[in-house]
């Protein structure tokens, strides 16, 4: 163990030991008893433990344990009326079915752990690239990828193919979303040779192990000889993690920090809670008040039957009563009884639910109508326990984006310094004035094409053809991209931090010192940049209006831009808000330290960035408005009004303008226009002002209750 | 009123996926049963067809009443009940030590016969309060013992009537050891009147239930005398009273058939009967009755289907007739929106 020794090297690795988790690059002994390897285990069950956990399962239902008590009653041949086979032969049945499922699905789970970590992966070892199995990599390997390769665990990477440090991977597995996502490698790992990744050595410094796949605060700290500089921070982007998958990249090559178990995916890995629906709560409900009724039968039953069998059963001399009988016999009467009502809660309810309920998940898998019609994949019951809930569906609850829209982003309008562009054609990109005004290379709109340039984490790319694409993780940017090269004001190349726009046949470089990456709390991004030629630092924004407009200059007009975002907001397009600000060296200097110490903080890091970032992003010279489209997606408007017609409320949320969202929710068909329908608006900072707000809705309600809402 | 699904679109669509080139297999093949398409019958009940139908069911009812009716009636039977009158009066106070003595228990009846009697002439016992569905009783029997001359000590399930002195029973169990005793004996005019004891049991118990090798052994031997004792040279399936006896009735009240006079009786004829009053039914307040009986067509004399199928018939027919006149009076359009609960208060939803 040779921790000891290694903290000292690290003055970062202070305080809070176990609060956090040291990762030695490349070192093969330190690791090892530490972390667990890289074994992965979805199973439920062990061969010895399957049938007492699996039978204790299911006997934590209430109706299972009624049906043991029955079968357990029947086995005693004083009591039982009927031939004990008669429920131990269902309930074997029923118990064999379940189990037998279970098994199954746990040995599924088993094939396919051992698949996962019997696949050979390349993990360096003593400085030589070995293949090994995955369920052997240990944390701090580094272990390669090549493209379409499934990551064995979660890795920060440290080189990719790419020149520029990307690559693409598929986070699918994850979190559902299908799109591709860029990764970067952390700006350390940067123009390190492609030979020399063997041999690096360094330590990060990373939380322990946590469920959280959006978030990973650490830090990086190369040894020598490689760059000894300052500690390098790092985000979830510098991170391909577990289950994703590589593509559009050659190769990637990271270092293991959670593994097995403890991968992000595998703490998120909880155990299923069994899904109720409401017809199952109903029967237990059912069930149980028939067993109390039950009980009261069999009490009064008893009674009388005790009574009954001493006053005149003795009488009938056939019987040959004995005259005393063994203790229990008091209970002999009640207990036949409670066998003669078993029925009651008959054994085959369990069986046939659970039959029907599967054909009710077959009959949806069957339906060749519902398919989606191009691409031929028919719909799919995963969970065939809840399938009847379906049709008691009373809320719809959806997103906006890519939901309800295409996501599919098309620049249409913008305002620039008061002059609107766009209203006549309803594209801003035939506009005319606005073509006249770039030709001319006025100078607020060059301003505001080169914030729409250069304001985004996008990353052109060339296409063996020349033709420029740009990689981008937010549509918008996209859109505000690709809507900035067609006004002639083409983003064409990064380089490391350094990126050329090409305006009019004119190359401008910037070199980029800070990214204010957009979070929903602050609902704005910005860019430092250098200009190049005149060394001049700008900050350049762009944000939704609230996060924009209030933060201009002292004295700068912003009633116009007010009303273009207004305007927008009917017309159901979403609006972001430019602008920009010039920055003196000392103040970017002074600043740069604060954001810096933010960036590579551990704990609440987020809340400090913003922070930061707000002590940098005032005064601004708001430039203008964009206006982007997102269109309903083919048939949303017709299924939101079959929907509403079969009474099920819809719910939408979206972080769009008020405005916007009203205009979309007309638009789908889910609230009425105003003659039929009256929309009551409820809004608010404040617990407060929610509630002055409902309650002002309510009196609203009130006087108009006479009318249909 | 039935309702085909629309199959010939849905066939046209599964057509045409089979006719076009098949891009993608992944589809589900189309069946009737998986698209739920199998044609139904929705019947919709409109007042024609309810009232149709409620006609239809008293049509066919009614004469089936009565006529069932009619059949019950033309059985004639006479029935005496003995249980009182053959004690003799000055033992009435103490039924009970009387029939357990060794007393004289003959006793003779008169019997009138009101209507022309065709034979044959079923002559039963009835009694009353006597339960032979009492599990204790029920249970207390072996079927393989009764069946097999091998199996004669199987006498497990017999409790509390399965071993004697030591020795197994034969016919073991509380069903064969209480075995109705009494005997009657009529006579007409001073002239015997013969009762046919033979063939009064089922046929398959004689042939498959009780063994033709299986003869009474041990039996009726212990200090509790229960009731009729069998012949030890007769085998078991021609001991047609305990067949009859031992298939045991489900109510408190049962006949069991004794015999059957083969020979008309006359009206006004007078039938004397001496009878052996020896079971008791009187520890538990048992009644004894003797029936003779004529059958019909349906069965013996019995009211209760002629009347269940009137009573059914004649609701239908009321039924039919109030719809029909709600029908003329106020008729209502099929499907009328406005009865809806929502629509008849609204706001009151």
């Amino acid at each position: 163990m040779s921790l000891g020794g290694k903290t000292e090297e690290l003055p970062l690795i202070a305080f809070e030991a176990e609060m956090k988790r040291y990762v030695y690059i490349n070192d093969n002994e330190s690791s090892h008893e530490l972390y667990c390897d890289n074994r992965i285990s979805n199973r439920k069950y062990t061969v010895l433990n399957f049938l007492p956990k699996n039978l204790w399962e299911q006997f934590s239902r209430f109706m299972n344990q009624y049906f043991l008590l029955i079968a357990c009653l029947q086995l005693w041949s004083l009591i039982t009326p009927v031939n004990p086979a008669s429920t131990w032969g269902p309930l074997i049945f029923i118990f064999a079915v379940s189990a037998s499922k279970e098994a199954w699905d746990d040995y599924n789970r088993y094939l396919s752990d051992k698949k996962a970590n019997e696949k050979l992966v390349w993990v360096v070892r003593q400085g030589i690239r070995k293949h090994i199995q995955a369920q052997d990599i240990h944390v701090g390997n580094i272990v390669w990828l090549r493209e379409n390769d499934e990551v064995p665990c979660d890795l920060v990477l440290i080189g990719t193919s790419d020149p520029q440090g990307l690559c693409s991977v598929e986070t699918s597995a994850l979190d559902g979303e299908t799109d591709l996502k860029t990764r970067v490698i952390p700006t350390a790992c940067m123009g390190i040779d492609f030979e020399l990744l063997h041999k690096i050595k360094g330590a990060i410094e990373c939380p322990k192990p946590d469920k959280d796949i959006r978030r990973f605060d650490a830090n990086l700290r190369l040894f020598p000889p490689f760059i000894d500089n300052d500690v390098c921070p790092l985000t979830i982007k510098n991170t391909i993690l577990q289950s994703c998958y590589l593509r559009n990249t050659e190769w990637a090559c990271g270092v293991a920090i959670y593994t097995g178990n403890e991968t992000k995916l595998g703490m998120s890995r909880g155990i299923p809670e069994p899904k109720l629906t409401a017809m199952d709560a109903m029967i237990d409900k059912l069930t149980g008040a028939i067993f109390v009724f039950q009980i009261v039968v069999v009490m009064v039953l008893g009674i009388a039957g005790n009574v009954w069998k001493d006053t005149e059963a003795r009488k009938q001399w056939y019987v040959l009563y004995p005259l005393e009988g063994p203790w229990y016999e008091l209970l002999v009467i009640p207990l036949r009884f409670e066998l003669l009502c078993s029925i009651m809660i008959p054994i085959s309810i369990k069986v046939s639910l659970d039959l029907v309920k599967s054909l009710y998940a077959k009959f949806i898998d069957w339906d060749s109508e519902m398919i989606d019609y191009e691409t031929g994949i028919p719909s799919h019951a995963t969970n065939t326990a809840i399938s009847e809930d379906l049709g008691q569906v009373e809320y719809i609850m959806t997103d906006k984006t890519g939901t309800l829209t295409e996501n599919r982003m098309i620049f249409r309008r913008c305002c620039i310094s008061g002059v609107f562009y766009g209203n006549e054609s309803g594209d801003a990109l035939k506009d005319t004035r606005l073509l006249n005004a770039v030709a001319g290379s006025s100078p607020d709109v060059v301003q505001f094409l080169t914030v729409m340039a250069i304001c985004n984490t996008v990353i052109p790319m060339k296409s063996k053809t020349g033709a420029i694409l740009y990689k981008a993780q937010s549509q918008d940017e996209d859109a505000l991209v690709n809507a900035a090269a067609q006004l002639h004001m083409a983003y064409v190349n990064k380089n490391a931090n350094i990126l050329e726009i090409r305006f009019n046949s004119s190359v401008i470089k910037y070199e980029v010192l800070e990214t204010l990456e957009f979070t929903s709390d602050r609902k704005r991004m910005s860019v430092v940049v250098k200009d190049c030629q005149s060394g001049k630092i700008v900050l350049l924004s762009k944000g939704a209006d609230e996060a924009i407009l209030p933060y201009a200059y002292a004295g700068q007009q912003t009633r116009t831009f007010i009303e273009a975002v207004e305007q927008y907001g009917q017309l159901g397009l979403r609006t972001l808000c430019l602008a920009w600000r010039e920055l003196t060296e000392d103040e970017y200097q002074e600043w740069s330290l604060m954001f810096k110490e933010a960036s590579s903080t551990l704990v609440d890091r987020e809340w400090r960035i913003a922070e930061v970032c707000q002590r940098l992003e005032h005064d601004f010279e708001v430039l203008g408005v964009t206006a982007i489209e997102d269109r309903l997606q083919d048939g949303v408007p017709e299924t939101i009004e079959t929907l509403r017609k079969a009474g099920i409320n819809f719910w939408m949320l979206t972080g769009d303008k008020q405005n916007t969202a009203i205009q979309i929710a007309l638009s789908c068909n889910f609230i009425s226009p105003e003659p039929k329908g009256q929309l009551l608006l409820i809004d608010g900072k404040t617990e407060d002002e929610v509630c002055r707000s409902l309650e002002r809705v309510l009196l609203t309600m009130r006087i108009t209750s006479s009318e249909p809402k | 009123m039935s309702s085909n699904a629309p199959s010939s679109s849905a066939g046209g669509v599964g057509s045409a996926d089979s006719a076009a080139p098949r891009r993608n297999s992944k589809r589900p093949k189309y069946s009737k049963f998986t698209q739920q398409e199998l044609p139904a019958c929705k019947p919709i009940l409109t007042p024609r067809w309810v009232i149709s139908a409620f006609m239809l069911v008293s049509i066919v009812f009614i004469p089936i009443g009565v006529v069932s009716l009619f059949a019950s009636r033309d059985v004639v039977e006479i029935i005496d009940r003995y249980e009182t009158e053959c004690v003799p009066e000055n033992l009435r106070d103490n039924k009970v030590s009387f029939i357990q003595s060794d007393a004289n228990k003959t006793c003779t009846r008169k019997l009138r016969v009101k209507k022309l009697m065709k034979q044959p002439i079923y002559v039963y016992y009835q009694l009353d309060n006597f339960y032979q569905n009492h599990r204790r009783y029920v249970k207390s029997r072996s079927d393989s013992q009764l069946k097999d001359n091998s199996s004669w000590n199987d006498v497990s399930s017999c409790k509390p009537e399965d071993m004697s002195n030591g020795q197994p029973i034969v016919p073991c169990g509380l069903i064969a050891w209480s075995l109705f005793n009494d005997t009657y004996n009529f006579s007409l005019n001073n002239q015997q009147l013969a009762v046919n004891k033979r063939g009064i049991s089922w046929k398959s118990d004689r042939d498959s239930k009780f063994g033709n090798d299986v003869f009474p052994r041990n039996f009726q031997n212990g200090t509790l005398k229960g009731g009729k004792i069998l012949d030890p040279t007769v085998p078991l399936s021609k001991q047609e009273d305990l067949i009859v006896w031992m298939r045991t009735a489900a109510l408190p009240t049962f006949r069991k058939l004794y015999g059957k006079i083969e020979r008309d009786l006359q009206p006004n004829e007078t039938i004397h009967v001496t009878l052996e009053n020896n079971y008791n039914t009187y520890s538990f307040n048992g009644k004894k009755k003797l029936v003779l009986s004529t059958t019909s067509w349906l069965g013996g004399k019995n009211d209760f289907l002629g009347i269940a199928y009137l009573t059914v018939g004649g609701l239908c027919f009321f039924l039919a007739l109030s719809f029909t006149v709600v029908y003329l009076l106020k008729p209502r359009r099929l499907g009328d929106p406005s009865y809806l609960s929502w629509n008849r208060n609204p706001g009151g939803h």
